[in-house]
């Protein structure tokens, strides 16, 4: 059985399918990638698979702890807490709330602390503050963002709020990671440690992980298995090395040759 | 039978002068995103160029309808030039409170300068019953009624039809490219406070004909009712408010009407909360959900 | 652990203090009666911004209904007191109206933060505050139209200055917990939030019902301060003036909306004197300030004593 199966997922935006007919599976401590030209649909089933917005027909389970969850119609916020994380493609962090926050915020169904606790301060709600921080801190460290704790998120250079919303995502402790266009925006260095930084967090947390991405150095070192959409549909799917030679996704990255 | 077409007809008259308001709420609210809290005062500062140019002067009622909207208009212009224009970058709610702020200095300002008295309004023109089958129609409402859908129409023929309309509508949607596409951003803005207060300044004379009355505090309540009827035909139609503004007053008229007037305003709220539990953006809104 | 024993300790110098120092000025005759109403008054205010700063400022909800939920509170002790007029009925009263409000603010913020957002959210509160007052305004055990009057006072300033202290410490400890960084989050990006697994609609609820509670607390020291209430009192003005005080302070910090509250109040007192001309100065300043101020007099900056420590330190470190 899969971790996460997909069975015929259509969405549709008034006459136009966007995601048309979309099955896929990843499985325990994967790094998938899903590629595709730009609208091809692959932000869509993100949304799809995150609970954003609702499917128009077909069906997406989650198998773990020897258990069946059907998210088919699950919000988004029960979809998180069963394990699914994400980022966004154009950066949705708290902006006015400092770092530390935005990983303390992504912990809030983590820990408990009890609003007579808190209200009252009793010595519970200390202990549990400094856990979740020493955790935060352990994240944060990671990806090199100690410094930055107490910087608004909106003062962050554009690559580091990439970088901060991965941590936050990881914060939430997900099974699954979606990562929209991560190295997005990043220059080349960037995006090599980026590739490296995303090996480590999905050994070190023994996580899967799919990931949305244009730049095909990072997509080839990092993943394992390739899903390519095209115009809503599964075009392809295979290692890196067949990808690469599959000739229905060179005509649909090149566009239908003459010669 | 004869009872439902008489308040019908009442209901309509009240209904047309809460459209007229609710038309300027939504033309406002359209083009700056503002909740106009001064524009019932406006309305009120219309009752009273009414007022003043018919006992002093003598005006009849087609030049003191139109010294009315002159009045509105000006007022509007200034006090957008004035009190909001400085604000058009910050943040909603200051502005919000300035327009709460306006409110209060329109409403105080009067009172101090002309007392707090309500005060009787002149007669324009001799009221005369028509009595259609047991119906009682008077010439005023007829005349508020045919007023109200004339500014209507033509409100629509001015944003349809003008270049200044298509200019307000491209501002409502999009500002900044509307400026970039060549359109005067402050005159538009400065025209649909003109258009919008013009209105309410004739419904200022409208209702004080109606009810033969007026004071300084008099635009506060139609003021936030004729905000709830422009959001429960969707802010920014003009339809809508149109629309909006009836619905109001054939509520309240029937409410009344049934013996239940000293509940008319919580049912007038509440028809309004379950209109927008399903339709959030209102009844000609467009409702747009924001993209992940 | 430590160093927040010092932090609680400072805050609670500063209560002590303060209740000492007003105990002293009356004592001493410099606080009159007419003083001492302008107190009462501006602690009823600071109970009232702040929970509708907890809702506007925090949750990012935008709530035009306030004074409904005081006229809960206000209603409930008038009732309660007028058959049980002891300091026990008044407590009583206090916790009646509290859990009333809390239950109408749950059924109402139910009913419209799944669907509604900003003005039109704002438009719903209204109207639900509105039918509140309407109702009250048509019942027999509230006096109807009239209001009611000679309502036992039960309370006197220190009551008023220990509630302002107890919602305030409630408050701010509700903000800075776990509660308040998912509070926050919803504020800052609905969708982030739910996909980070915080349930918006909960949160949401959770701010604007803690908010009612403090509304109605002071709604019932208004009711037993004043002994006069009528349905007149909670209306749509009332709400609005509550809102200028948080806008006037700065949506989202606390203490801007102590300072707002403190300077309205005084304003309004010393501009007794101008009779008929108070409201139109009063008109001018609010727009005058919002002009000059748009983010209110304090932004949403805050006062804490880690901050001023943290710079007395640092002066330390540099002198040395």
């Amino acid at each position: 059985m899969h971790l996460l199966q997909v069975d015929h997922v259509v969405r549709k935006f008034g006459g136009l399918t966007a995601v048309n007919d979309v099955s896929l599976h990843l499985d325990d401590q994967e790094l998938v990638a899903l590629i595709g030209p730009n609208g091809a649909g692959k932000t869509t089933l993100f949304n799809l698979l995150t609970g954003m917005i609702p499917v128009t027909s077909g069906k997406i389970v989650l198998n773990k702890n020897s258990q069946s969850y059907d998210l088919t119609k699950e919000s988004a916020t029960k979809i998180a807490d069963l394990g699914l994380s994400r980022t966004f493609q154009n950066i949705r962090l708290f902006k006015d709330l400092t770092v530390m926050d935005n990983v303390l915020t992504a912990m809030t169904n983590k820990y408990h602390e009890g609003f007579m606790t808190a209200i009252l301060r009793l010595p519970n709600f200390y202990q549990t503050e400094c856990e979740m921080r020493v955790a935060a801190e352990k994240l944060l460290a990671i990806f090199n963002l100690t410094a930055n704790a107490n910087t608004l998120a909106k003062n962050l250079p554009y690559g580091t709020q990439r970088r901060l919303e991965i941590v936050r995502a990881l914060a939430t402790r997900p099974q699954i990671l979606f990562l929209d266009e991560p190295a997005a925006g990043m220059n080349p260095e960037e995006t090599a440690d980026l590739t490296q930084l995303i090996k480590y967090i999905q050994t070190e947390f023994k996580i899967t992980v799919l990931l949305i991405e244009h730049d095909m150095s990072l997509v080839m070192n990092l993943a394992q298995r390739i899903y390519v959409l095209d115009q809503g549909q599964i075009l392809a799917t295979g290692t890196p090395e067949e990808i690469k030679v599959n000739p229905k996704v060179i005509e649909a990255y090149l566009g239908e040759g003459d010669e | 039978m004869q009872t439902v077409l008489q308040q019908i007809i009442n209901a309509l008259s009240l209904g047309s002068i809460y459209a007229l308001l609710a038309l300027g709420y939504s033309m406002v609210y359209g083009i700056i995103k503002l909740i106009n809290f001064a524009h019932g005062d406006i309305y009120m500062l219309g009752a009273f160029a009414a007022y003043y140019v018919i006992s002093l002067w003598h005006f009849n009622f087609i030049t003191a309808l139109l010294t009315a909207m002159v009045v509105g208009a000006v007022s509007g212009v200034v006090i957008e030039y004035f009190a909001y224009r400085p604000l058009r970058k910050s943040p909603r709610i200051a502005v919000l409170i300035t327009a709460i702020g306006v409110s209060f200095l329109l409403e105080n300002g009067m009172s101090y300068l002309v007392g707090s008295n309500a005060r009787s309004f002149p007669q324009v023109i001799e009221q005369v019953n028509y009595n259609l089958g047991g119906v009682l129609i008077s010439n005023i409402q007829i005349l508020i009624l045919v007023t109200a859908l004339i500014l209507m129409v033509l409100l629509q023929l001015i944003i349809k039809k003008t270049k200044m309309g298509r200019a307000m509508r491209a501002v409502s949607v999009d500002p900044e490219a509307a400026e970039l596409v060549g359109v005067n951003v402050n005159h538009t803005i400065s025209f649909t406070f003109a258009l919008g207060s013009a209105l309410a300044g004739a419904a200022g004379i409208l209702i004080g004909m109606y009810y033969n009355q007026i004071d300084p505090l008099m635009g506060m309540t139609p003021g936030i009712k004729a905000f709830v009827a422009a959001v429960l035909g969707g802010i920014g139609s003009v339809p809508g408010a149109s629309l909006g503004g009836f619905l109001i007053g054939i509520l309240e008229t029937f409410f009344q009407s049934i013996g239940l007037s000293a509940y008319k305003d919580a049912v007038v709220y509440l028809v309004l909360i379950v209109i927008l539990l399903f339709l959030p953006a209102g009844i000609f809104g467009k409702n747009t959900e924001e993209k992940v | 652990m430590k160093a927040n024993l010092k932090y609680i300790l400072s805050w609670l110098a500063v209560m002590v203090l303060g209740f000492a120092l007003i105990d002293v000025l009356i004592l001493g005759g410099v606080i009159d009666t007419f003083i001492e109403n302008m107190l009462v008054t501006i602690g009823i205010n600071i109970i009232l911004a702040t929970g509708l700063n907890l809702i506007i400022g925090f949750s990012g909800q935008f709530s035009l209904g306030h004074a409904g939920f005081m006229a809960i509170g206000a209603y409930a002790t008038a009732i309660i007191t007028q058959y049980w007029s002891t300091e026990l009925g008044f407590i009583i009263s206090l916790f009646v109206g509290m859990a009333l409000a809390a239950i109408i603010a749950a059924i109402i913020g139910t009913a419209t933060f799944i669907r509604l957002k900003g003005d039109y959210l704002a438009i719903a509160t209204l109207g639900a505050a509105e039918i509140i007052r309407n109702v009250i305004n048509n019942l027999k055990i509230t006096g109807g139209s009239s209001g009611m009057f000679n309502i036992p006072q039960l309370c006197s300033w220190p009551t008023v200055y220990v509630l302002v202290c107890i919602t305030t410490v409630v408050l701010l400890n509700f903000i800075r917990s776990r509660d308040g960084r998912a509070i926050k989050a919803v504020r800052e990006d609905e969708i982030a939030a739910s996909a980070m697994g915080i349930n918006t609609t909960k949160w949401k609820l959770a701010a604007f019902v803690l908010g009612g509670v403090t509304a109605a607390i002071a709604g019932s020291l208004h009711a037993s301060y004043l002994q006069t209430i009528a349905p007149s009192d909670f209306g749509i003005m009332e709400s609005i003036s509550i809102l200028v005080i948080v806008v006037l302070g700065g949506v989202g910090s606390m203490t801007g909306t102590f300072l707002a509250a403190t300077v309205l109040g005084v304003l309004d007192t010393v501009l007794q004197n101008f009779g008929s001309l108070r409201m139109v100065i009063y008109a001018i300043a609010l727009i005058l300030i919002m002009i000059f101020k748009p983010s209110g007099l304090l932004g949403n900056w805050e006062f804490s004593f880690k901050n001023l420590f943290a710079r007395f330190t640092k002066k330390k470190e540099a002198r040395s």
